[in-house]
């Protein structure tokens, strides 16, 4: 096996991506020299409070958003938590002191217990998502099934897309949020965002038509007075929800981010994936939707996200989004190019070897393959040892010892996943990279296989 | 750039893994061995085959062979299992019965906790090896 001590292949971009030069450089200023407190009103803080607002004004420029939309998380999967347990959180204000069944459905009591869902007369809300998504959202949706509340898992097909059908066929009446990601974060696979807004929006043009005309109220109330309850007690209550979320962590640089295009209604975003600092993300949440904060502290970020702001991070995400925007068109033509040359290499070179999710409806930097009769941790480890660093769906390198959910949730048997590779390429990598990776790859799969007891038919 | 000495298991382990000793090439031979176990699944992501041929005067391990599919813990436990009980030229049957997780994990210098179960199978298969030569030389 061929060992290369001094330079390293970086080939898991999906998980981190190293900080920009350009990043490190526009937050420079805001760790030690301008380190005022965004908050407070001399000269030091309106410094960092200026860093902090421009920011929000040049990532509301690239989503196509008003600044104020914009709420700044400290990751992902904080982000995710807002959008889902934020309009839960909303609708149970909103809802707690209507009578039962009035708002078209009975919230559940806030409490965990089995018996939580014995005591609904109508309908329990609702909420669509899918059997691949992140765990920050696939758990929270199993956190609110606890809860009493109603979950669909959609499926995903052989190929890792959501079907628009699917989504449409899903929806109720009372279904209060739909969320499914952008992009896939270990297949890659882009999902259908516009036509499953569409849909959404469709349902509700029908939905607030039929409400009406079966409705028990005579005049809709909607915008009179200032009790929130009038809002949704009025028969424009259906054409409020679905609310539309999207986890689109992957798709900076590769995909479209505009959420009037996409029809989006929330967005979750992180710095780490796309070149900028971790610790930070962000939630655009459309102007008039009622979030509930996780957290309770200051005023900062609306109210919705307490905690003094992290100014460097702040305005290092900002330059990140902007520079994946200017360079979104190239780069992704670019990688387009040597992943498809990755990927045909791997399938013609290595025996068994099939690729994970859609071959064009994938981010440009994705590659997924399971490689049978070997295991993903040794290969890892294996590729590790020869200078190469991925990632693998296999149960070995999670806590849980489970496989990959999403590997399964497109169908394929466990041993597929315990076999699954994710390459994701980045901004340093060339064709000479993946070059030295298939010069290597192969003899370690020959090893492994050499000592493998399994011989699996495909 | 990445320090090229850091590893996530013990050094032992990384020893057995990139260099395993005592396994099976291809098919055993007709008359090779007198005995075979298999345990796990592919459910599980680990599945460990072995091979024993014993010495029917002194009950000794005359010969011991494996295959594994897995993780690096569990290809390194059986590398470590074989040469734990091939010492000395093959030990006693009920010696090599004896052998416990802890024993294989205290061997390759420490092991996760989480990995204790799943990847320590080589004895399991082995005590299987057993199981069906005693009943073929009842």
């Amino acid at each position: 096996m061929t060992k290369n001590k001094t330079k390293r292949i970086y080939m898991d971009h999906a998980a981190a991506a190293p900080m920009d030069k350009r990043v490190k450089k526009a937050m420079e200023p805001y760790w030690t020299e301008n380190f005022g407190n965004p908050n407070a009103i001399y000269k030091e803080g309106l410094v960092a409070r200026s860093a902090i607002e421009t920011a929000r004004e040049d990532i509301a420029k690239i989503l196509g958003a008003r600044a104020k939309e914009i709420i700044f998380t400290n990751g992902g999967t904080e982000s995710d938590n807002l959008a889902i347990f934020g309009i839960i959180g909303g609708v149970r204000k909103n809802f707690s002191r209507l009578p039962a069944g009035e708002a078209g459905f009975t919230l559940p009591r806030n409490a965990v217990g089995s018996d939580a869902s014995q005591n609904f007369s109508s309908p329990r809300p609702h909420i669509i998502t899918t059997k691949f998504e992140h765990h920050a959202v696939l758990n929270s949706c199993k956190r609110l099934e606890k809860e009493g509340f109603e979950v669909t898992y959609l499926d995903v097909g052989k190929e890792g897309v959501v079907k628009s059908e699917d989504v449409k066929r899903a929806l109720r009446p009372e279904t209060i949020l739909v969320s499914i990601m952008y992009a896939n974060n270990e297949i890659g696979t882009v999902q259908p965002i516009r036509e499953i807004a569409k849909a959404i929006r469709d349902f509700k043009k029908i939905l607030g038509v039929e409400k009406q005309n079966l409705s028990r109220f005579t005049l809709p109330r909607s915008g009179v007075g200032s009790d929130a309850t009038q809002d949704f007690a009025s028969p424009h209550f259906g054409t409020i929800f679905p609310y539309l979320h999207t986890d689109a962590c992957q798709a900076p640089g590769y995909l479209d981010l505009n959420v009037e295009r996409l029809g989006v209604d929330l967005l979750t975003l992180n710095g780490s994936k796309i070149y900028g600092p971790k610790g930070i993300g962000l939630l655009y949440a459309k102007n008039g939707i009622k979030l509930e904060p996780l957290l309770y502290g200051g005023e900062q970020e609306r109210k919705l996200r307490p905690g003094t702001e992290n100014v460097p991070a702040i305005v290092g995400l900002a330059e990140a989004l902007k520079i994946a925007d200017k360079d979104r068109e190239k780069e992704s033509a670019r990688l387009v190019k040597l992943r498809d040359y990755f990927i045909g290499r791997l399938i013609g070179e290595i025996p068994k070897t099939v690729l994970n999710g859609h071959a064009a409806e994938r981010l440009p930097n994705n590659i997924n393959v399971s490689i049978l009769d070997a295991e993903g941790e040794s290969i890892v480890l294996y590729l590790d040892e020869a200078g190469v660093a991925c990632s693998t769906g296999s149960a070995c390198t999670s806590e849980s010892l489970e496989p990959s959910h999403v590997i399964m949730a497109i169908g394929k048997p466990h041993a597929y996943a315990h076999g699954a590779m994710r390459f994701s390429l980045g901004r340093s990598t060339t064709k000479k990279d993946i070059d030295y990776v298939m010069k290597v790859l192969p003899d370690i799969i020959k090893k492994l296989r050499m000592f493998s007891p399994v011989n699996i038919k495909i | 750039m990445a320090d090229v000495d850091k590893w996530v298991y013990s050094a032992i382990i990384k020893d057995h893994f990139m260099k395993p000793r005592g396994f099976l090439l291809g098919e055993p031979k007709e008359g090779e061995f007198d005995s075979y176990g298999e345990v796990g699944s592919l459910a599980c992501g680990d599945i460990i085959k072995v091979w024993i041929k014993v010495d029917k005067e002194t009950d000794k391990i005359k010969d011991f062979k494996w295959q594994t599919w897995g993780c690096a813990t569990a290809i390194a436990s059986a590398s470590a299992f074989a040469e734990m009980i091939m010492k000395n030229n093959g030990m006693k049957v009920e010696e090599a019965m004896n052998i416990k997780p802890k024993d294989i994990a205290d061997y390759l210098g420490g092991l996760p906790a989480r990995k204790f179960h799943c990847s320590i199978l080589a004895d399991k298969a082995f005590k299987k090896a057993v199981e069906n030569y005693r009943k073929a030389h009842a």
